[in-house]
């Protein structure tokens, strides 16, 4: 990536340092993730040193320096979810998708991450995709929530 | 004919966008009006006309119901009690929500909204801060901190206050923040507006979890509406969106995250009230602790003194999941029982289940015994038996939940958020997870379990902020009340509620299989194997436990021990 054009402009739409966590989240808004190339454009244009940078980012799991798929499945693991089969229903998105870990789909169309809590407790066990929640899943289930998305 | 839908995050994933759309599509000239969450979220998603309510609905059942209603047949689609379902409530903080349109300023207005505000403009800072102290409202986040207290040592100091909302709710299973964000957001901002007379500040600050986008949607439209209109005055409000760490619940933690900075706690004193955000006076309370302040100003601080029980005034919002009937949100006095709330607004356990526990307060609370179930829900009683209030979620767990699983659980959930900087908390929540899950594993030994609670006891003490010195009530808790499955697993290598995988055994009931293979085609282990019409075995070598035949297997015939 060598236009930071739209980097620039959307840095210089922010005032100050406390900024950094709506920068970042802007920026991977815009770009998916946060490429080392995005990070050191933001230490060169804000005078931030790298390692101030690196530690906010790694430290909310909000942000991501890999890539992602199209569509993001974050599968909550919240109490109600736990104790309602969360880990069996990540499971099996895992082996319908074929995906390890952070890594996306070899098609591209989806990551995976586990969230904390969607606080769609009620309806547990709970996935989102992108910004839809979808509650009262079943292992049976996934392949017609994936299917939307295919 | 008046027709509302509810629209809040559990309404929209039940399917709610699918039955409006389908309305609209159908009845041109039908008007639907948009409202939050009434709180039955097991019945989502809900439609109400005129005084009727229906659940659990389809867009053809919709179509089906609202044809009714307009011709005036006769329908056989049952409605919802919600007389009954309300009856023990008391509702302060959820008082508009699943009546009004979070969306619309009207609609709070005419429900005596910002009418405390201006009522509060005729008041001194000191009368304000009277009124709440003799309220006896206390911090609904979790601590319990007296909120008029807190406001008079915020007052004290020199120069204008942040007044802040925390509603990075991030106790798994708490979920009534977001649904007064959604379902009325106005109540919280005219909160933060009185808070900021009484206090002596005129920046107000929401800081919202990113996890939670439509409230942030609706708090961006309440805040624009109310500022056009002029009620805040001079008084702003922003969000900041939170990016996703548990500890920014901690106050200091919180600050730093506003401040740009790694969310990491830090020690007090100095209190926020002296030094917080950029190092001014500060005062942070939770969404739910502001959305009762309009209540309390309008009717006065005797009428909500009124309810609850001695050390707790007025009323809790909880948040049901989990084994229960009836999931969703409940407001109810302080003092009920928690009998009452699981087995009379829960409607007890799911699929003729027993009960056998409650985990009330989050990785910070414990897990509640049958015997204990009539223990009042209040601040010092819960307190009591080894849990805390919290936030208010309340997972009810039945007896196909492992406790030692539960406390695994939590402790991979502090783990996980612990920020590092403290040795005990950092060092200590991994120590204890290591042991939790060797135990669940089924290689735990007899002296693990003298081993956790000595760890326990260190990282309670020694520990900075409030993520690490609770950390260790879900399995200080679960050991007092539960010791007896910690000791199955370890000695026994046996987990007697069949949750944890790695101690079961699926076998095939030769008696009961058909043959009808379902499973085997099905096994990503490609584990099973058998002819077609004969039973089937599993290969114990290749099998991952990952249950997925026992929930397809129509003949019941797939065992697990």
């Amino acid at each position: 990536m060598t236009d930071f054009t739209k980097i620039d402009e959307i840095l210089s739409s922010f005032e100050d340092k406390s900024c950094l966590i709506p920068i970042l989240q802007r920026l991977q808004e815009e770009y998916g993730y946060l490429s080392i190339q995005v990070l050191k454009r933001i230490e060169e244009k804000t005078g931030m040193s790298g390692a101030e940078i690196f530690g906010v980012v790694t430290f909310y799991a909000q942000f991501r320096l890999k890539p992602q798929g199209k569509n993001m499945i974050k599968v909550c693991h919240g109490t109600a979810c736990h104790v309602s089969g969360a880990e069996k229903i990540e499971e099996s998105l895992r082996q319908e998708l074929a995906v390890k870990g952070d890594e996306p789909t070899e098609d591209g169309l989806f990551s995976l991450e586990k969230i904390a809590c969607l606080g769609c407790c009620a309806l547990a066990p709970v996935i989102m995709i992108n910004k839809k929640c979808y509650g009262k899943l079943e292992q049976k289930g996934i392949k017609r929530v994936l299917s939307e998305y295919k | 004919m008046k027709i509302t839908i509810g629209l809040s995050s559990c309404g929209i994933a039940s399917g709610a966008i699918e039955i409006l759309e389908a309305i609209k599509a159908k009845f041109s000239s039908v008007e639907v009006k948009h409202v939050g969450c009434i709180g039955f979220c097991f019945l989502e998603p809900l439609m109400e006309i005129d005084d009727d309510m229906y659940g659990n609905l389809t867009p053809d059942k919709a179509i089906k119901i609202i044809d009714c209603h307009l011709n005036n047949l006769s329908l056989d689609e049952p409605q919802i009690d919600k007389a009954t379902l309300l009856s023990v409530q008391e509702r302060i903080v959820l008082r508009n929500c699943g009546i009004i349109d979070p969306e619309s300023i009207e609609d709070y207005i005419g429900r005596e909204g910002y009418q405390a505000l201006a009522k509060a403009r005729g008041m001194s800072p000191d009368e304000i801060i009277s009124e709440v102290t003799k309220s006896g409202l206390r911090g609904r986040g979790g601590a319990g901190f007296p909120t008029g207290l807190k406001w008079s040592l915020a007052k004290k100091q020199e120069g204008s206050k942040y007044i802040i909302c925390n509603a990075d709710e991030g106790d798994p299973g708490a979920f009534m923040d977001r649904s007064v964000l959604e379902g009325d957001p106005h109540s919280v901002l005219e909160g933060m507006a009185i808070g900021g007379l009484a206090m002596g500040g005129d920046m107000g600050i929401v800081y919202v979890r990113a996890e939670y986008p439509l409230a942030i949607k609706r708090l961006k439209i309440a805040i624009s509406a109310a500022e056009d209109k002029g009620l805040l005055g001079d008084f702003k409000i922003v969000i900041k969106e939170g990016a996703g760490a548990f500890v920014c619940g901690e106050e200091t933690a919180l600050i730093a995250s506003i401040e740009g900075k790694r969310g990491m706690p830090r020690i007090r004193p100095p209190f926020p009230a002296v030094s917080g955000l950029f190092g001014r006076p500060t005062n942070i309370n939770n969404v739910e602790t502001w959305a009762n302040i309009p209540w309390i100003i309008n009717e006065g601080a005797e009428a909500f003194a009124k309810i609850g029980t001695e050390g707790s005034k007025g009323t809790k919002v909880f948040c049901l999941a989990g084994k229960i009937e009836q999931t969703g949100l409940v407001e109810v006095p302080m003092g009920i029982s928690l009998k009452d709330v699981v087995f009379g607004l829960g409607g007890g356990i799911k699929n003729g289940k027993r009960f056998k526990a409650i985990q009330i307060g989050g990785p910070s609370g414990g897990c509640i015994p049958e015997e204990l179930l009539q223990t009042k829900v209040d601040y010092d009683s819960l307190t009591k038996v080894g849990a805390i209030m919290g936030s208010g979620g309340m997972v009810i767990v039945d007896e196909t939940t492992c406790m030692v699983d539960v406390a695994r659980f939590f402790l991979n959930f502090t783990q996980n958020e612990s920020c590092g900087k403290c040795t005990f908390c950092r060092i200590g929540t991994k120590r204890m997870l290591e042991i939790l899950t060797r135990i669940t594993e089924g290689k735990g030994e007899p002296k693990d379990i003298d081993l956790l609670i000595e760890l326990a006891e260190k990282i309670k003490v020694a520990s900075l902020c409030g993520l690490g010195q609770t950390a260790p009530n879900p399995i200080l808790t679960t050991l007092r009340y539960f010791r007896d499955e910690y000791e199955t697993h370890i000695k026994e290598k046996r987990c007697p509620s069949l949750a944890c995988r790695n101690l079961l055994i699926y076998s095939i009931d030769q008696s009961l299989c058909t043959g009808c293979m379902l499973c085997a085609k099905k096994c990503p282990a490609h584990a099973i194997f058998g002819e077609k019409k004969m039973p089937h075995k599993i290969d114990y070598e290749k099998c991952t436990k990952c249950g997925l035949c026992a929930s397809l297997c129509k003949e019941n015939a797939i065992k697990v021990r």
